[in-house]
């Protein structure tokens, strides 16, 4: 159902019925090791490139998804996911792997939230029974592609973040006991000019705080209305740059009920700089942990913003700016009065 | 360049970017540089040892010790790359593991290893001189200017 502008409100409870999380040896050593369902020790996970060890780690987080909500992968009608990689083949070749009708999804690190309020809209127009949706990334991959070799020696900048290493995904269905999607918003691309790749939290920003001002508009409720607003992976740099901005346009947040999926998954004493970062990052946190908070009953309802950096190797090269956009999906415990 | 990119920039873009430039984590710039000095002193140092143990252990000058001095660090930042530590140290050192012989050796070496998984032509032979290449293209470039300006003067200037 259309809501306002560019949200949409879910009134037949599409709920997630189970997640699946898997992450690398960095992430272990991590805030929140309690996240992952399958933790790996080894970055190459016995395979011949960092590719195909993000496309595996992508099918464990499926298979361990499918496994936890007790469903046959053959009863799922649809999955949407995407990543990081050129034409996202790791994606690709997991759901060639699973065979599983497939849509690809691509808003850089917010392909997370674009492939659940996609597959919540989906499943609230009786338009499926299950669908699966995921988004993975891999440290070393994602480097290579937008940066220098893993083992090059350029220094890193304070602004510069760390991609997380592994995949998370969720299983949505028409009714269970697990928590529910009431609403997603759409965001617009924001691009404010900014041409630094190794600032990516202070270009995302303003795509959070639109977004997020959207939300509340088209939904006509306070911020006061959610436990915890979550964003994707802004760091430390573009969470104080949004919260300010915030503020300043009159969206009264609390700063304890404003976290970050970035921030939140590593400690502060491992070197990732202003912060995590990949398309996994906000994956993991929100089905891994903050999910299951909503399970626990710690929760009772969050407003997940991820966000992402739409440029390319090329596009910076060539001197373009780095376009950013985020996505928010509101997610409530069950017995919420929406 | 860059003032012909802020030109371009909307009023907002503009309001913005200086928004987020007052949160930003500024580089320690400062820092980084007596970081640079010492650790490119000390590896400099290294290489001067090494030199020196080349002349006095075997049959070479100073004029040609330069070159096995050269090959020595580079190997030993062969092995470091190949063990994951030189990026680890880079990061603290900056520029200081950058500009020796070590950051170009690293630049290669990094490449090759990184690139293995697309084969050995397309991947290793095309892509080891990836981050390197600008060096060889830019110094042999340069090489021949400052060559060029060289002999001009010594031909018509008579120095």
């Amino acid at each position: 159902m259309l809501q306002g502008h560019q949200s949409w409100i879910f009134t037949n409870r599409p709920t997630i019925l189970s997640t699946g999380t898997v992450g690398g040896p960095f992430e272990a050593k991590g805030k929140i090791p309690e996240a992952f369902d399958i933790l790996h020790e080894d970055m190459w996970l016995e395979q011949d490139s960092w590719e195909k060890a993000q496309q595996k780690m992508l099918e464990e987080s499926l298979q361990t998804t499918l496994k936890k909500g007790r469903i046959e992968k053959e009863q799922v009608e649809f999955l949407i996911a995407g990543d990081l990689i050129n034409q996202m083949t790791p994606t690709t070749f997991a759901a060639s792997t699973s065979s599983i009708p497939f849509l690809g999804a691509f808003s850089a690190c917010a392909t997370s939230m674009e492939s659940l309020a996609l597959a919540a809209s989906i499943i609230n127009a009786k338009g499926a029974n299950y669908i699966l949706c995921a988004a993975s990334s891999h440290n070393a991959a994602t480097e290579k592609q937008f940066r220098y070799p893993t083992e090059y020696g350029g220094q890193k900048p304070p602004t510069s973040q760390w991609t997380v290493t592994g995949a998370g995904s969720a299983l949505l269905g028409q009714n269970g006991d697990g928590p529910v999607i009431t609403a997603a918003t759409i965001g617009k691309v924001a691009d404010m000019g900014m041409t630094d790749p190794f600032n990516m939290g202070g270009a995302m920003a303003i795509a959070a705080v639109d977004t997020i001002e959207a939300h509340f508009r088209d939904m006509q409720i306070e911020p006061s209305y959610y436990d915890l607003i979550i964003t994707g992976d802004l760091g430390h740099i573009g969470r104080e740059v949004s919260l300010d901005l915030l503020h300043e346009r009159n969206i009264p947040i609390e700063a304890e009920k404003y976290v970050d999926c970035g921030i939140a998954i590593y400690r502060e004493d491992q070197p990732v700089l202003a912060g995590g970062s990949g398309a996994a990052c906000s994956a993991i946190v929100t089905y891994g942990h903050f999910v299951q908070e909503l399970i626990k009953g710690n929760l009772n309802r969050i407003l997940v913003v991820a966000t992402g950096s739409l440029h390319s190797t090329l596009s910076v090269q060539q001197n373009d700016s780095i376009p950013c956009i985020a996505h928010a999906v509101s997610i409530e415990a069950r017995g919420g009065n929406l | 360049m860059g003032d012909k990119k802020k030109q371009k920039l909307q009023p907002n873009q503009q309001q913005y970017q200086a928004f987020q430039q007052k949160r930003e984590v500024k580089r320690p710039i400062f820092k980084n540089c007596i970081k640079a000095f010492l650790v490119g002193g000390l590896i400099c140092l290294i290489g001067q040892l090494i030199s020196t143990f080349y002349i006095y252990q075997f049959n070479f000058t100073e004029q040609t010790a330069g070159n096995p001095t050269i090959a020595t660090l580079i190997f030993i930042t062969m092995l470091l790359t190949g063990f994951g530590v030189y990026d680890r140290f880079a990061q603290f050192a900056g520029a200081g593991t950058a500009v020796p012989v070590t950051g170009f050796g690293n630049a290669v070496i990094s490449s090759a290893i990184e690139y293995r998984s697309e084969g050995f032509i397309l991947g290793v032979g095309s892509n080891m001189l990836k981050l390197a290449g600008p060096v060889i293209v830019y110094g042999v470039f340069s090489a021949f200017i400052v060559a060029i300006i060289k002999t001009i003067l010594r031909q018509w200037g008579g120095f």
